[in-house]
């Protein structure tokens, strides 16, 4: 939690200084669903989420060289320096992006339980969506589809309480994301509270392979406004978002239990701190190293199967290609 | 040869007696003339059975796929054949289920979605662009998406302007798709297997009228391992005085067409594309390069259409070899009417195609010829 927290905060300065570009969505307040919903699952489930993407990444071992990299559109990316903040993919460790259509990952998440199902592989797919996204019809559709053919899918609406600058209760005419499945069982879960996420994502998992779809709402809160053009402050108030991080951030309340329980010392944490901090500073020097991509990549990666196809720059009778 | 000569001998004499008992050392059988016929239905159910059964991560899902045997019946047989885990009878959801396909073809399936009629795939387009035709380029090659989206396109009969519109402009728009338009029952097959086999998400336009259409097919092409290559069109008919581009159930039509020119002493040359993305722009300019006249044909609406395309893609390669400017067929620039009057104007006919042709062939007065 601590190097997506600093992570992110990281990305926040480079956004600041032009290095990243478009659109950037941070997830700092958000760390515990990430952390704990990993630490119940496998490599070989997947987990599939929408574009505030970078630590779900990072859960699932992406590398922080490789994500800074994307960020600032470098060769050294983990597309490449194609995708950028919002796509992001680790297709060797089940992590299926990165998606910037609101509710779309919904039902391609199904999807892939759908593939998990058919090949009997006993694995499940986590499909993250916002609760702006929870009203989108396409997860109603898929919903319908997952219950009926019970998909090993657990819908975990990660609610910020805010769809970008709209309330969840201007936006809903039902906030109680986790009963909208009426005929899909929900669950609510304390999203600031890393071993809570775990143990519900437990829970989750067990059910979804024996009885099909279950929903989990997370309670959670985002610290940024919904991207980095957003300062998050127009539709809330400063007094709430410093409320949370005192009462509820999910680290701080992982520390004091440490403390608590002599698991570690204030100087072990201050020490692991300054590690992280000098290891995310280390990936962005490293990440900078990286150059920007040859313009041949233009053309890659269009089709798997390029061979002889012929492609188009701006102006054809300057640069037209055969695919590789 | 030895009917004729017992005739001429007759039975009476020797030689007619002796000839009758001459028989050829094996009887010969009749074989019929024709190859064997099958329709386009066929031939895309047994291109679906045949990649089913090759290939056990290859499954079908769409609305009336499995118990109603499809709603044209394309998918007859399947059901019972592969089971319900393999032919998905799905929800009157295109949204929902279009990408839940798209999803098992992130994780490494193979589906094929069928749309009853491509007009609802517009409840899905975000899927097929965003979902699939990106998802390889966007993850530089991690994320692959083997899918086949297919169904009836363009105009049926009297059904129409919310069932009718062609989609071969919108969907070949887009870069990381491949779109195919098969015309013959050999195009069906060839095509639906290469579509089925390629790694890449493409766009399976059928034609509802075509369905019931017979065609003769060559052994080859009823082998289980027949494949036609993608982005090759086919010369239907050689010709030497004009190109006629066309697909899908328009190749009929500018068949004909070219049997009407031929009787006027205009020898068409007749392309089926087969495929609009990518498109044989090598085939249509070796063609024009040859006739120097090119008219297009297309059922779609004609603004951005298909010929556009192909209009261009010969002006910037073959320009010189112009001696007419090129003609363009296409739906009316209207939403589908019912009324069969109306209709009838609103699809190109035989006798638009051969007027354009015709068009294309006596523009050889210079326009400053008034003076």
């Amino acid at each position: 939690m601590l190097l997506m927290r600093r992570f992110e905060t990281a990305a926040d300065s480079l956004y600041k200084s032009k290095l990243i570009r478009g659109f950037c969505h941070l997830y700092d307040g958000q760390e515990a669903v990430a952390v704990g919903m990993e630490s119940a699952l496998t490599r070989r489930d997947a987990i599939i989420t929408a574009y505030r993407d970078h630590c779900l990444y990072l859960a699932r071992g992406g590398d922080p060289v490789s994500a800074f990299a994307e960020l600032m559109g470098r060769a050294g990316g983990c597309a490449r320096g194609k995708g950028g903040s919002m796509h992001f993919y680790k297709r060797d460790a089940n992590f299926f992006g990165g998606h910037g259509i609101v509710g779309a990952q919904v039902p391609l998440g199904c999807g892939v339980a759908f593939a998990q199902r058919y090949r009997k592989e006993g694995t499940v797919t986590f499909d993250l969506y916002g609760d702006g996204a929870a009203n989108q019809g396409q997860l109603f559709e898929a919903l319908n589809m997952a219950a009926l053919w019970k998909l090993p899918v657990v819908l975990v609406c990660e609610n910020n309480h805010y769809g970008m600058g709209t309330a969840e209760w201007k936006a809903s005419k039902s906030p109680a994301y986790y009963k909208r499945g009426d005929y899909v069982p929900g669950l609510k879960v304390d999203g600031m509270d890393v071993l809570a996420v775990k143990q519900a994502c437990k829970f989750a998992k067990e059910h979804v392979l024996a009885k099909g779809p279950i929903i989990l709402e997370m309670d959670t809160y985002r610290y940024h406004g919904h991207s980095m053009s957003d300062p998050g402050s127009t539709y809330r108030t400063r007094d709430e978002i410093a409320g949370i991080r005192q009462e509820r951030d999910p680290i701080e309340r992982v520390r004091k239990l440490l403390l608590a329980h002599d698991f570690a010392t204030t100087q072990e944490l201050k020490d692991m701190e300054k590690e992280i901090r000098k290891e995310v500073d280390a990936a962005i020097a490293k990440a900078k190293e990286s150059p920007m991509p040859d313009p041949s990549e233009l053309f890659t990666n269009v089709y798997v199967n390029d061979c002889g196809l012929e492609s188009f720059g701006v102006d054809r009778k300057v640069v037209r290609t055969v695919l590789p | 040869m030895l009917g004729v000569a017992r005739r001429r001998l007759g039975s009476g004499t020797v030689l007619g007696q002796l000839m009758q008992t001459l028989r050829p050392a094996a009887a010969p059988r009749t074989y019929s003339a024709a190859a064997k016929e099958i329709t386009v239905r066929e031939a895309l159910n047994s291109a679906l059975d045949e990649e089913m059964s090759a290939d056990p991560s290859v499954f079908l899902m769409g609305e009336e796929v499995g118990e109603y045997q499809g709603a044209y019946k394309i998918s007859k047989g399947l059901l019972d054949k592969y089971g319900p885990d393999r032919v998905l009878d799905t929800p009157i959801t295109e949204a929902g289920f279009t990408g839940i396909g798209v999803g098992a073809a992130y994780h490494g399936l193979r589906p094929i979605v069928e749309f009853m009629t491509f007009n609802f795939s517009m409840q899905a387009i975000d899927h097929i662009i965003n979902s699939a035709a990106k998802s390889n380029y966007m993850s530089a090659g991690q994320i692959s998406v083997p899918i086949v989206f297919r169904g009836p396109n363009g105009a049926a009969a009297g059904v129409g302007a919310q069932h009718s519109q062609c989609y071969a402009a919108w969907y070949a728009h887009v870069p990381g798709l491949k779109v195919l338009t098969p015309y013959s029952a050999e195009d069906a097959r060839g095509l639906l297997k290469a579509a089925i086999r390629d790694p890449d998400p493409v766009v399976f336009l059928e034609n509802e009228l075509l369905y019931g259409e017979s065609f003769p097919v060559s052994a080859e092409a009823l082998d289980s391992s027949f494949c036609l290559p993608i982005g090759k069109a086919k010369i239907e008919r050689q010709g030497k005085d004009v190109t006629i581009t066309a697909f899908s159930k328009m190749v009929g039509y500018a068949l004909q067409a070219a049997d009407i020119l031929a009787k006027e002493g205009i020898s068409a040359e007749v392309i089926n594309l087969r495929s609009i993305r990518p498109l044989d722009r090598a085939a249509i300019n070796a063609s024009v390069r040859k006739t120097n006249r090119l008219v297009t044909v297309e059922e779609g609406f004609p603004q951005h259409g298909v010929g556009a395309e192909i209009c261009m893609a010969v002006v910037e390669d073959s320009f010189e070899y112009l001696d007419a400017p090129v003609e363009r067929i296409a739906g009316a620039d209207v939403p589908m009417p019912y009324a069969a009057n109306l209709e009838r104007m609103a699809v190109p006919q035989v006798e638009d195609i051969v007027r354009a042709a015709k068009r294309a062939c006596y523009r050889a007065v210079p326009m400053a010829a008034t003076a």
